[in-house]
């Protein structure tokens, strides 16, 4: 497929890793933000790859990961509603709530049914006028303009059926609350390729400017993670701060200015809480008034219960890149794929899940 | 799930309206697409998909730029000067 296949040239990887190992002077503590990266890297091996000094860290870039257990149990009350259609992306329907999953409530007699777009549930919502057809609505930046069409598509149609549980989260305010941590150890960042396809570079400049750390934009395939690191490393050894694009194909300045109105008239910024990692503030998004009828937590009253989290499960660590995942006593014991405790287990972007599936033992990678 | 997937558009139909839907092949699976995102897409170019969505135009000539550079590399083996690393967009706008 082009744009993936020549991106993942070994002969050029194995160019690009000699120039590494010459480039390489000191220990380094790289961050990727996005799940995505985080499974290209364990997949092909570019953590075992990379020289030894060259540490790399996962970020908090799952958004299945870091919804909160409130929302998940909201979701599961509201697809016990007479009448409710639960659609949600396939990752959201496996992870845990206080007491059960989504596809746990499907069992039990609820209609949940996974979608690919949030465009079909609005097209179920016009095929079934007798039902509620409920979008659970996760991700970053590079999904808000999706989900943010499908509730302006609904509000053009003249829906009445229609609504959105927005569990949305922005990038750089993680970003900023990782690098005020205490325990903090990230010296540069490779940020998120398709956050920044949406909202640009231009919002990080801030950030690498504030903190004096390289903040390199990069890509998803071997090549692009590769040319990242290595523009991240060359960045720290001239003592160079500042926001570099290696991921140029799909990342200009500016991102989309489409996609980012109509993200801004249809959300507004709001404080939100991360799974595992609290509320950070002006880090979320939420339904602006004028669309207050499509928002499902209005629109649905709904009794829940007692959030619990599974105290065994440290995903809250591992989100903050304190803790590898087969260094969690849990992990591959009292917690898989099959068995998750914690969502980073279940999402087919969480850290755990890369682990586990790419067979991580605690033997080939330090803690 | 901020899984981009390139395709080639095959496909635009009525750019005038509200929800400017396409086709987009991937590998030659073809699958509906929104394009409302990317007013300025052709029949032929290549997009990045995300959950049903265009949500930009794959710049080709930066592409080959940055394969270019690699190959480049490749070739040169051990010499030093290797990759541009100058930051893109550190300048003020």
């Amino acid at each position: 497929m082009r744009f993936v296949d020549e991106f993942r040239d070994p002969a050029l990887a194995r160019s690009l890793l000699e120039a590494l190992e010459r480039r390489v002077e000191r220990p380094y503590t790289l961050m990727e933000i996005c799940g995505g990266q985080t499974h290209t890297i364990l997949k092909y091996g570019i953590d075992q790859l990379v020289p030894k000094q060259v540490r790399l860290i996962h970020g908090p870039g799952c958004p299945v990961c870091v919804t909160p257990i409130e929302m998940i149990d909201r979701a599961i009350a509201i697809s016990g509603l007479p009448g409710v259609i639960l659609t949600s992306f396939g990752d959201m329907l496996r992870v845990p709530g206080s007491h059960r999953d989504l596809l746990g409530a499907r069992s039990a007699g609820a209609d949940v049914r996974m979608m690919y777009s949030p465009l079909d549930a609005v097209r179920l919502a016009q095929e079934l006028p007798d039902r509620q057809v409920v979008f659970f609505g996760v991700g970053f930046e590079t999904t808000a303009p999706a989900n943010a069409m499908a509730v302006e598509h609904a509000r053009q149609l003249g829906l009445e059926n229609f609504s959105l549980l927005c569990s949305h989260v922005l990038v750089p305010p993680a970003m900023q609350a990782l690098l005020d941590s205490p325990s903090n150890v990230v010296e540069g960042f490779l940020a998120a390729g398709h956050v920044c396809t949406v909202m640009g570079t231009r919002q990080y400049q801030p950030l690498a400017e504030r903190y004096r750390l390289p903040i390199v934009v990069t890509g998803f395939e071997p090549l692009d993670l590769l040319t990242g690191i290595y523009r991240a490393v060359c960045a720290l050894n001239e003592g160079r701060f500042g926001v570099e694009n290696a991921y140029p194909r799909s990342v200009s300045e500016e991102g989309n200015p489409r996609a980012r109105a109509l993200m801004e008239r249809v959300f507004r910024v709001c404080d939100r809480a991360w799974r595992g990692i609290g509320v950070i503030p002006q880090s979320g998004l939420e339904l602006r008034d004028e669309y207050a009828k499509f928002d499902a937590t209005r629109r649905f009253e709904v009794d829940l219960p007692h959030s619990e989290e599974p105290n065994r499960c440290r995903a809250g660590d591992v989100l903050r890149g304190l803790l590898r995942p087969n260094a969690c006593p849990e992990f591959g014991r009292g917690c898989s794929p099959d068995h998750p405790l914690g969502a980073p287990m279940v999402s087919s972007e969480g850290a755990c899940a890369a682990y586990y599936r790419y067979g991580r033992t605690l033997k080939q990678s330090d803690t | 799930m901020c899984l981009g997937i390139p395709g080639r558009v095959t496909q635009i139909q009525d750019p005038e309206s509200d929800l400017v839907m396409g086709k987009v092949s991937f590998g030659g699976v073809e699958r509906e697409v929104c394009l409302s995102y990317t007013p300025e897409v052709k029949i032929g170019d290549y997009v990045l998909v995300h959950v049903g969505f265009a949500i930009n135009v794959i710049d080709e000539q930066a592409a080959q730029e940055i394969l270019a550079d690699l190959t480049r590399l490749a070739e040169l083996g051990g010499l030093d000067g290797e990759l541009p690393t100058s930051p893109q967009s550190a300048e003020e706008p």
